[in-house]
C-alpha cells in the first residue's frame, strides 16, 4: 500500500507507474499513481524522483495539471538515475518528493500575447503550460509555440504537438538542426522560427525552456525584436540534491535554483547568465 | 532574559557538578577534549577530559598545541571541529526502503537523536549555530534531523578568555563574548593559578540547572575582571575582516583578476568548508542490496569545491578552481545575506587556520578591496 | 499595371519595407515575378549567382550534397525571408543547393542588374546592404547554435 504522507520532506512517497511510453530514443514519458495524496502542482514544478537503490534526480512535470489523472513525467536517460527511470515499467515502484519550486507565471499571462520558446527535451516542463494556455484560451492574445529539436526523431509529443499545430487559435512551428531525408518541415535553430509569427512585442510574454545555450540565444533574438526582459522567463537547470533548498548544490549567485526558480524572470537574472561558470 | 544581570561565580568543582547535574537531566555531555594533538569536540565525562593547561597556537595553515604556564580549562580558542557535526552530522540515515511482495514501502530513519548538552561554546560557533537555524528552519521546509537535534541541546558558552591567530570575531560582531542563544555563560577567570567562572544565565533552564550547583554570588570585581578579560580579547584579534559592505565588493568583482590569484594556490581540497562551521552543503548516497530488495539513503556532507558538485548532464557547471573558490567565498561573505539575512562568515578563523596553503579569507577580501 | 503590381509586391515584402519610393523604381527594375514547382531548384552548387530570391510564398531548403549521407538541409527558408547571399562579392558563385519543397512563388531580382545600379548609386547601395548585413549576421549566429549542437549528443 501507499506510504503515509510523511512530514520529513526529504522522504519520498511510493508511487506506481502506470503507463510507460517511449517518446523518443532514450526519452520515456512516465505516468505515476496514485496522485490523491500529492498537492497539486503548478505549471513548471518538478519533483524529486527516485529509482530504489540508484538515486533521486529533480524531474519536471510534464502533465496536464488540471486532469487528476496521475503524475506525468518526461525523462531523458542522461545520468544513472535517470536511465533507471526510464528502464522502469508499468506497475515498477519509485520514489517521489514534491512538487517544488517556482513555475511558470500563468496569471501574468492573461491577457498578453504568449510565445513558448522550446528546445529538445524542454518542451516537456512547457507542456503543462500549453494545456492551461488551451484550456483557457480565450483568456490569452496570440499563442505560439516554437520549438526546435536536434533531429526529427527528437521531437517529443509528435501527434500531440501535431493536433495543436491543426487549431487555429495556435500558431506551432517545429524547426530541426539537423534533417534528415524524412523531414520536410523547417531546418535551423529555433530562433529561426521568430520571424514566422506575429506578435506584440510589448504585450507579449514569452517562457524559454530548453538547453542554456539555447535560452540565451533565445532572449536575444526575442530582445532584438522588441520583447521587453521583464517578458521573458527561463527554466534553469542545476545540479539538485534535496529540492528544497537544503543542500545547497543548485546556488545560482544569490538564487536557489530549487525553490526561487527553476523559472525566472529574465531581466532578474541576465547578470548571472553573462557571467562564466557560476 | 529579563534577569541577565543575575550573576553568580562556580569553582572548578562547581562546572564538575555542572556537568553532573546535565547527565542527571539525560543530557549527553559534549565537549573540548585533547585528541591527535588537537583539542575537538567529543563525549566528556569530568573536567579531567577537559583541556586543562593547554592553549593553541594558529596561523594560516598553521595549528600547534603548547602548553600553558597555568591550569586554564578552556584556555585556547577553537579547534577543527564545529558543534555542526553533532547538530548536522556528517551521515546521516534518511530513510530505508523494502520491498516484499511486490509492494515497496519507505521508512523514515526515527532514530531518536540524543539530547545533546554542549560544553565551552564560543560566540561565534553560537552565532555559526544561529545561522545554520536559518538555513535548516528558517525557509518553506525545515530539515527535522536538524530541528529534532538543536531543540533539545542545551548550551554551555564559554567567553574568550584570548583570541587566536586567525580570529576576526570582533570585526564580524560575532564575539568575543557570547550576547545570545546559550543557557548558562562562562567566564574563566584566572587567580593564583586557580580557575574561577563568573556565570551568567541565558534561559529558564539554565537557571534551573544553575540553582541546583554550590555556587556564590558574583561581586563587582568579579564582573569588573569578566568585562576586562573580554575586552582584552577583542583587543587582541590575529585578523580583522576589512570594514565596509563586502557584500557589494564582492558582488560587483565576480571577474576581479584577484580570483585567478587565489586559484593558483588554492587546491580545492575543501577543508575549508569541512571546518566552517555554517558551510551545510550536503549529497545524498544510495545503497542497495545485492537483490535490490532492501535500499537507502543517506547524506553526507559535501563541498562546492569538489567537481561533481555542480554536475549536470554534460559537464560541471563550476569546472575551474577559480569558479569554485569565488562561489564559496561569494557564497560566504555576499550572497548569503541575499539567502538568509546575515553573513555566512563568524570569524572564527577554522578556514584560515586549516586551509593547507594558508588561504586567508580577510587578506582576500582585502585584496578585492585594494584593485578597486 | 504589372510594373505597378510588381512594385506593390516588392514594397510588400518584408526585405524591402520602407524602402525609399525612388529606389523603389529602381530595383523594381531588376525585379521579375518567378515560381518554382516542388523539387525544382532555384539554383545548384557552383553555378553563378545571378539572382536575389525574394519568397513570396512556399519553402526552400539550402542543401548542401555530402559523400555518403546524400543532400543535407542544413536551413530552410520561408515566405518573407530571402534566398542568395553569393550575387554580391565575386566570384558570383552559388555555394549550396537551393530545392523548392513545394511550389515556391518569388520575386527574382537580376544580380547583375542590381549591383550595377548599387554602384551607380551608393545611397541605394548603402541601403541595401544595411539590408542584408542583418540576414548575414542572424544567419551566422544561427549556424553556430547549430554548431555547437546544444541539445547534446543521443545518450549512448
Amino acid at each position: 500500500m501507499v506510504q503515509p504522507a510523511s512530514h520529513d520532506p526529504m522522504v519520498p512517497q511510493v508511487m506506481r507507474v502506470a503507463q510507460a511510453q517511449l517518446d523518443a530514443p532514450d526519452v520515456f514519458t512516465l505516468k505515476l499513481e496514485p496522485e490523491a495524496d500529492l498537492p497539486r502542482f503548478t505549471p513548471g514544478q518538478f519533483n524529486m524522483l527516485t529509482a530504489f537503490g540508484v538515486g533521486e534526480s529533480a524531474i519536471s512535470v510534464s502533465g496536464d495539471p488540471a486532469s487528476g489523472d496521475g503524475i506525468v513525467h518526461t525523462i531523458r536517460a542522461v545520468g544513472a538515475v535517470s536511465r533507471a527511470l526510464t528502464e522502469l515499467r508499468v506497475g515498477d515502484s519509485l520514489g517521489l518528493r514534491g512538487p517544488f519550486g517556482v513555475g511558470w507565471p500563468m496569471e501574468e499571462l492573461y491577457g498578453k500575447d504568449v510565445i513558448l520558446l522550446a528546445g529538445g527535451i524542454g518542451l516537456a516542463p512547457l507542456r503543462p503550460a500549453i494545456y492551461r494556455l488551451l484550456a483557457e484560451r480565450e483568456r490569452f492574445g496570440a499563442v505560439a509555440i516554437l520549438y526546435g529539436t536536434r533531429s526529427p526523431a527528437d521531437i517529443l509529443f509528435r501527434s500531440e504537438v501535431e493536433s495543436w499545430r491543426q487549431r487555429l487559435d495556435v500558431d506551432v512551428h517545429v524547426t530541426v538542426d539537423h534533417a534528415d531525408e524524412s523531414w520536410h518541415g523547417q531546418v535551423g535553430v529555433v530562433t529561426t522560427l521568430l520571424p514566422r509569427i506575429a506578435f506584440d512585442p510589448g504585450r507579449t510574454v514569452a517562457l524559454l525552456c530548453g538547453p542554456e545555450i539555447m535560452m540565451r540565444f533565445g532572449v536575444q533574438a526575442l530582445g532584438s525584436v522588441g520583447v521587453p526582459d521583464e517578458g521573458m522567463y527561463l527554466s534553469m537547470e542545476r545540479s539538485m540534491k534535496c529540492g528544497i533548498g537544503l543542500c545547497g548544490h543548485c546556488q545560482f549567485s544569490p538564487a536557489f535554483v530549487c525553490k526561487d526558480g527553476p523559472v525566472f524572470r529574465y531581466d532578474q537574472i541576465r547578470y548571472l547568465l553573462a557571467l562564466k561558470e557560476l | 532574559m529579563e534577569a541577565g544581570r543575575e550573576q553568580s561565580v562556580l569553582t572548578v568543582a562547581g562546572v564538575e557538578a555542572l556537568f553532573a547535574a546535565l547527565r542527571d537531566r539525560g543530557y549527553r555531555v559534549v565537549g573540548p577534549t585533547v585528541r591527535d594533538q588537537a583539542i575537538v569536540y567529543d563525549d566528556i565525562a569530568a573536567v579531567d577530559d577537559l583541556p586543562r593547561g593547554w592553549t593553541d597556537e594558529q596561523d594560516g595553515g598553521h595549528y600547534r598545541l603548547n602548553r600553558r604556564d597555568d591550569d586554564a580549562l578552556f584556555g585556547y580558542v577553537v579547534g577543527p571541529h564545529s558543534w555542526k557535526k553533532f547538530l548536522h552530522p556528517p551521515r546521516q540515515r534518511l530513510w530505508s526502503a523494502k520491498r516484499e511482495d511486490g509492494e515497496t514501502r519507505v521508512t523514515a530513519d526515527v532514530t531518536e537523536p540524543p539530547r545533546f548538552a554542549f560544553i565551552g561554546v564560543r560566540a561565534c560557533e553560537l552565532n555559526a549555530i544561529a545561522i545554520q537555524d536559518r538555513v535548516f528552519l528558517g525557509g518553506p521546509f525545515a530539515d527535522p534531523h536538524y530541528q529534532a537535534r538543536r531543540e533539545d541541546a542545551f548550551f554551555v558558552a564559554v567567553n574568550c578568555g584570548q583570541a587566536g591567530g586567525t580570529c576576526f570575531c570582533a570585526s564580524m560582531k560575532t564575539g568575543p563574548k557570547a550576547e545570545a542563544g546559550f543557557d548558562l555563560a562562562l567566564t574563566e577567570m584566572l587567580e593564583g593559578g586557580e580557575s574561577r567562572f563568573l556565570v551568567e544565565v541565558g534561559s529558564d533552564e539554565g537557571r534551573d540547572v544553575l540553582a541546583a550547583l554550590p555556587r556564590e554570588p558574583a561581586t563587582a570585581a568579579d564582573e569588573a575582571t569578566a568585562i576586562g578579560i573580554v575586552a582584552r580579547t577583542t583587543a587582541s584579534m590575529g585578523r580583522a575582516m576589512p570594514e565596509g559592505d563586502i557584500r557589494e565588493l564582492l558582488l560587483e568583482n565576480l571577474e576581479h583578476p584577484r580570483w585567478d590569484d587565489v586559484a593558483e594556490r588554492c587546491l580545492t581540497c575543501g577543508n575549508c568548508t569541512m571546518v566552517c562551521p555554517t558551510c551545510f552543503c550536503t549529497s545524498v548516497e544510495d545503497t542497495s542490496d545485492l537483490t535490490g530488495t532492501e535500499t537507502s539513503r543517506e547524506r553526507r556532507w559535501d563541498s562546492c569545491f569538489t567537481m561533481d558538485f555542480s554536475y549536470i548532464h554534460g559537464g560541471s557547471v563550476r569546472s575551474s578552481a577559480k569558479a569554485r573558490y569565488r562561489q564559496w567565498m561569494t557564497h560566504k561573505l555576499a550572497t548569503w545575506f541575499d539567502q538568509f539575512g546575515t553573513s555566512g562568515c563568524v570569524g572564527c578563523g577554522r578556514c584560515v587556520t586549516w586551509c593547507p596553503v594558508g588561504i586567508d579569507i580577510t587578506e582576500e577580501v582585502r585584496a578585492i578591496q585594494g584593485g578597486d | 499595371m504589372a510594373v505597378e503590381g510588381l512594385e506593390r509586391i516588392v514594397r510588400d515584402h518584408p526585405f524591402f519595407k520602407g524602402l525609399d519610393e525612388s529606389f523603389l523604381e529602381l530595383v523594381c527594375g531588376c525585379a521579375q515575378n518567378v515560381r518554382f514547382e516542388a523539387g525544382a531548384y532555384l539554383f545548384r552548387e557552383g553555378g553563378p549567382a545571378d539572382q536575389l530570391y525574394l519568397i513570396r510564398e512556399g519553402r526552400v531548403a539550402l542543401e548542401i550534397a555530402a559523400p555518403g549521407s546524400g543532400a543535407v538541409t542544413f536551413q530552410t527558408v520561408s515566405e518573407g525571408e530571402i534566398v542568395g547571399i553569393s550575387w554580391l562579392f565575386p566570384p558570383y558563385r552559388w555555394t549550396y543547393d537551393a530545392r523548392a519543397m513545394e511550389r515556391v512563388r518569388a520575386i527574382g531580382m537580376d544580380a547583375t542588374c542590381l549591383r550595377t545600379k548599387c554602384e551607380a548609386d551608393h545611397d541605394l547601395g548603402y541601403d541595401v546592404m544595411k539590408r542584408l548585413v542583418p540576414i548575414l549576421f542572424q544567419r551566422l549566429q544561427a549556424t553556430r547554435l547549430q554548431v555547437l549542437d546544444i541539445y547534446g549528443k543521443p545518450a549512448a
